[in-house]
């Protein structure tokens, strides 16, 4: 059973970095979304400072979104999720790896980024560490919640812009923790019961998110 | 009782209503071969008996268990071959081949399966660079790397030379000579000595009316 897991994100870890395009469109998206607020906003260093949390959030929740037709599409479109689907193994287990495999492309790169985008719009220095281990919990949460929406939208046209819309609405928790743990640091709050909740959420998501993603590719492949 | 069965299996795909009332049975060794034409249900029935697609009515056995109470037994017993050849264009051949492998709960031999294709020589070729015809015979490798007792193949000689359909034919043999069993859909003539035929359009749901009762009614 770990064989197949492993076999699995093995494949698609492999595929992502050997189409390196897909993967990389994500963080370019991140870094230059980010570079435009100083642009738009003006170069004021206080008021930078003060929207950096939820911009840095909010960029990384859309960059993952925007990530997300990667996970599934491929597959559905060359007949390998029927036999995904068919394959003896559980189909939670399979739709785990795919999601550890699209987390480890995109969450991951997001997350070593993140430190340098939050520089770049001048987020306080206390922010810092909260920030990491904030998207640490919620990234994966993100690729989780995020596999319901493309597994939802597999066949349909615009399947892209669908995803968004069915995903975005459950992100809200995980950006809501998310800043509230970097704002708390900042502010000399403190931190712990933010991110308790965005492992709370992150807990759910692990549990819930394959099995309702898996029973939508059932859908799908019919 | 025959070691597959599917008793009075009706599928119905949105609104329309494919085939009705149809009953098949294959013993380990056998062969059936779908025929019918275009859009008669071939495809429908090869996806109900994989269970990919629900069945409307009926039920379908194995050693005489419901497979509609154990799915996990089906999976075990049946190697789907769709339409899509599910090759990945960023993996060789080898690469396509070693994941399907893990997959499976006993893995075959990559070498045989690849010699058995005629695809060793171009082992590590990407997936990109395959033929139509060389992207099919790897998915036919496959039914060799995560071998199941039962396989089921939907138009599995498309795009194939003479000399590969005759291999997949040495495939087909000896896997039921090994006590295995095959149903699939074919246009092109192969060779299957010892058939069973079954075609769709016998149960086309113009000549049964489903809804109307022996009797009841009128």
């Amino acid at each position: 059973m770990s064989r197949a897991f492993l076999a699995l994100y093995t494949r698609d870890v492999r595929l992502a970095l050997r189409q390196g395009a897909d993967a990389a469109m994500a963080l370019a998206f991140f870094l230059i979304a980010a570079a435009l607020f100083p642009l738009g906003l003006g170069p004021s260093l206080d008021t930078l400072g003060r929207i950096a949390p939820g911009v840095v959030w909010v960029l990384a929740l859309l960059s993952v979104i925007l990530s997300l037709d990667r996970l599934f599409q491929a597959d559905h479109e060359d007949g390998t999720l029927e036999l995904i689907a068919l394959n003896p193994h559980p189909l939670f287990l399979l739709v785990l790896a795919k999601v550890a495999a699209h987390w480890t492309t995109t969450g991951l790169p997001l997350i070593l980024l993140s430190p340098a985008i939050a520089l770049m719009l001048n987020l306080n220095e206390a922010g810092y560490l909260p920030l990491i281990i904030g998207l640490l919990l919620g990234t994966p949460a993100l690729s989780l919640i995020g596999a319901i929406g493309a597994a939802l939208s597999l066949g349909a046209r615009r399947a892209g812009v669908l995803t968004a819309l069915l995903v975005l609405p459950l992100t809200v928790p995980v950006l809501i923790f998310g800043v509230g743990a970097v704002e708390a640091a900042i502010l000399g709050l403190a931190v712990a019961p933010h991110l308790a909740l965005q492992g709370a959420v992150l807990a759910g998501a692990l549990v819930l998110a394959p099995w309702a993603a898996g029973a939508a590719i059932r859908q799908a492949v019919q | 009782m025959a070691w597959f069965e599917g008793e009075d299996l009706t599928c119905l795909r949105g609104d329309r209503l494919v085939f009705a009332a149809l009953s098949l049975a294959l013993e380990r060794g056998g062969a059936l071969l779908l025929e019918g034409p275009n859009g008669s249900g071939k495809s429908s029935l090869l996806k109900l008996l994989a269970g990919l697609l629900p069945a409307f009515t009926g039920t379908i056995r194995l050693d005489g268990a419901d497979l509609a109470t154990e799915p996990e037994a089906l999976r075990e017993t049946i190697a789907y071959l769709g339409h899509a050849d599910a090759v990945k264009p960023a993996l060789s051949v080898r690469e396509n081949l070693e994941f399907w492998a893990a997959l499976s709960l006993h893995p075959g031999n990559l070498d045989a399966a690849l010699a058995a294709v005629d695809l060793g020589d171009i082992a590590w070729r990407p997936g990109r660079f395959l033929s139509s015809g060389q992207r099919r015979r790897l998915a036919l490798a496959r039914l060799l790397v995560a071998p199941a007792p039962l396989w089921l193949a939907d138009e599995p000689t498309v795009g194939l030379d003479r000399a590969s359909v005759a291999r997949f034919e040495t495939m087909l043999a000896s896997h039921r000579a090994a006590g295995g069993a095959v149903i699939l859909s074919s246009h092109l003539p192969i060779v299957l000595p010892g058939a069973q035929s079954l075609n769709l359009d016998d149960f086309a749901p113009d000549l049964i009316n489903p809804f109307l009762d022996e009797g009841e009614e009128g």
